[in-house]
């Protein structure tokens, strides 16, 4: 159980950051849903690893439990990812109808149109 | 009276949605609940910062649940000082931002206003290290929005790297949290505090990893080497007013670090001894390197104000990295004059940018209207940036000199500010005389004449801006801006006796914790709660 988990979050993780320097729009926001998948699955382990136990305290007998926190810790990550990834594209598709192209890296873009002002002064 | 605590937050997180779906269509009334809402907001920060003047800290838990385990927001003299801070900077820019119609130029300018206001003063107040997360995912979403106002190509690809840059900073802080709770059981940074300091030396190796992890988080909040690379790119291509609001985002990182390395990491947890300040030093070092030779090396007037920006995160991190009272309050000093000199950077290159046919490009022109008065108030905020006498800029670089002398890095640190402001000094003089007094000098006038004249024949909009002398009101936050770097050089002794307060109070662990933890028994629950695995 402990390897599954820790191979994914590490496979993931490698895939996400690879993704992210591809420096193309959408590699990037792959690159990034995957980091989003594997950050949750990794808050869920930070409470250990438990099967089949409620994430409530027994008032009643000794009955173990898993951590709540971690579970409520990952809800509020979920929406917050969700909405930032909705935002991305939203930026990424933006960005790509003004300049038609999808690339991440400005700089060329930025030496263009400094050597535009500069010209046009 | 503890209620007041939550108005900072909730006031903007109310008026926002309410500016956005009853006012939107209504520029005039949204102006006004936007204005009015700050205002209120700015008072009641001074009423906040006059409760904490006490030197209590006040915690208030929301819905009453008790600290370890419901979220708490704390009100200290730090906390108090950096809402007001904020609240005063948002009304300066909102006024100019107002007088110069920037607001117009894109829609919800105010309802992403309301909601960044509410994220920074959040972050600020809380009292949670997964709160501030959620608090830095608020500002961060509304400064995405504010980031591409107006919008533009090289506008919306500079929004997307910052995006895309935020949003890895935003999951590497979960990872830092999860990794924190995992070897604590914790977020909560009062019992953090008490937490950390039970790990023992041996067991620290995770601890060590999250306390690293959580740094470079908020290093890329503060712009600090080597992740600094995204603000000169996000802040030169950000609308001006707005570049001028953001002076106080990184300062929201900037406080993080404070906070929490010196109540939840403190430097008397054995787990993490001398750690931070032995990376936090170094980094700040090469963030001033690298925003001196980016000052001198700009090309135009945008980068070289964000450059500016660099270089001082990195002469306040030089104080904060020492981690002692003293060099605290020289860092807060700092922080204040940073901020408002950064705004009134910021806030005097859109005067200046928009009446230039050639826009922030550093290359002689004909003077713009006003050029008398737009060189006097770039001369005045530059010497506050660069920090020459008579401003705070001045005093601020003073004091942390004095700060770090008995440090171990006093050399580096002396060799590294004195060189920055010699550095940062030639840049704003440089960028000064070609903006404003090479302009009359240049021979090519003539045919800029002739240029001119052949553009307003066809009706050319720029032409006709450019002769648009600015109002009283355009200028006035300006002005706001640089005399408070004035009344904060000024009024040194009173303010630096409340920023002593406030340092004092923030290495004073155990009245913070006692302040947010119930007595006695949070430790206990805990305990049993780990007896249950």
């Amino acid at each position: 159980m402990e390897i599954v988990v820790a191979t994914s979050v590490g496979v993931l993780t490698a895939g996400g950051v690879y993704l992210i320097l591809r420096l193309r729009a959408f590699p990037v926001i792959l690159g990034l849903a995957l980091l989003s998948y594997v950050v949750n699955v990794f808050l869920f382990s930070t409470g250990r690893l438990a099967i089949n136990m409620p994430p409530v305290l027994q008032k009643y007998g000794e009955a173990s439990y898993t951590d709540p926190l971690p579970q409520a810790l990952v809800l509020t990550a979920i929406v917050i990812s969700f909405g930032m990834t909705a935002v991305l594209v939203m930026f990424a598709l933006g960005a790509f109808l003004e300049a038609d192209d999808d690339r991440i890296n400005m700089g060329d873009a930025d030496e263009d149109d400094t050597a535009q002002k500069e010209t046009g002064a | 009276m503890t209620h007041w605590i939550i108005a900072p937050v909730i006031l903007p997180a109310l008026l926002a949605p309410i500016i956005a779906f009853v006012m939107r269509h209504d520029s005039t009334l949204a102006r006004t609940t936007s204005v009015a809402g700050t205002l209120a907001l700015f008072v009641i920060s001074i009423g906040l910062t006059i409760t904490a003047m006490g030197g209590e800290t006040l915690a208030y838990q929301l819905g009453d649940w008790p600290a370890p385990f419901g979220i708490v927001l704390v009100l200290d003299r730090l906390s108090a000082l950096m809402v007001l801070l904020t609240s005063a900077l948002a009304l300066v820019v909102l006024i100019h931002v107002i007088a110069t119609k920037w607001d117009e130029k894109g829609r919800h300018f105010h309802a992403l206003f309301q909601f960044q206001l509410m994220g920074i003063t959040g972050a600020f107040l809380t009292g949670d290290a997964f709160n501030l997360f959620v608090f830095f995912e608020v500002l961060l979403i509304a400064s995405y929005g504010l980031m591409i106002h107006g919008g533009g190509r090289v506008r919306l690809q500079a929004g997307l790297q910052y995006v895309v840059m935020n949003l890895a900073g935003s999951t590497l802080f979960l990872f830092a949290l999860g990794t924190l709770y995992a070897s604590t059981g914790t977020l909560n940074i009062a019992d953090l505090a008490v937490k950390l300091r039970e790990v023992p030396v041996e067991d620290a190796a995770l601890v060590r990893v999250a306390a690293i992890l959580l740094l470079v988080v908020f290093a890329i909040k503060a712009a600090l080497f080597p992740i600094h690379f995204w603000l000169p790119a996000t802040y030169s291509n950000a609308p001006a007013p707005v570049a001028a609001l953001f002076a106080i985002m990184t300062k929201v990182g900037a406080y993080a670090i404070i906070r929490i390395y010196t109540v939840a990491f403190g430097p008397d947890v054995a787990a993490t001894e001398g750690l931070i300040a032995q990376w936090l030093m170094p980094a700040a070092v090469v963030t001033l390197a690298v925003g001196a030779v980016g000052v001198l090396g700009a090309r135009r007037l945008m980068p070289l104000l964000s450059f500016a920006v660099v270089g001082s995160m990195g002469t306040m991190m030089l104080a904060v990295a020492a981690f002692t009272p003293y060099a605290t309050t020289s860092a807060l000093y700092y922080l204040v004059h940073s901020t408002f000199s950064a705004a009134a950077l910021f806030l005097l290159a859109d005067l200046v940018v928009t009446r230039r046919p050639a826009g922030d490009t550093l290359t002689a022109q004909r003077p713009t209207v006003q050029n008398g008065l737009f060189a006097a108030l770039f001369f005045a905020a530059a010497i506050g940036m660069a920090g020459m006498p008579p401003l705070s800029g001045f005093l601020g670089k003073l004091v942390i000199l004095d700060a770090i002398r008995d440090s171990s890095f006093m050399t580096l640190g002396w060799v590294a500010i004195l060189l920055g402001s010699l550095l940062i000094i030639v840049g704003f003089a440089r960028a000064g005389s070609i903006l404003f007094w090479k302009s009359t000098a240049e021979a090519r006038q003539e045919e800029e004449d002739e240029a001119e004249d052949a553009a307003e024949a066809e009706g050319d909009a720029p032409a006709d801006m450019a002769a648009k002398p600015a109002t009283p009101l355009e200028v006035a936050p300006t002005m706001a801006a640089v005399a408070l770097l004035a009344l904060l050089s000024a009024a040194a002794g009173p303010i630096t006796d409340f920023l002593k307060g406030a340092s004092a109070q923030l290495y004073d662990r155990d009245g913070y914790i006692s302040a947010v933890l119930p007595e006695g028994d949070a430790p206990n629950v805990a305990g049993t709660e780990e007896e249950a695995h």
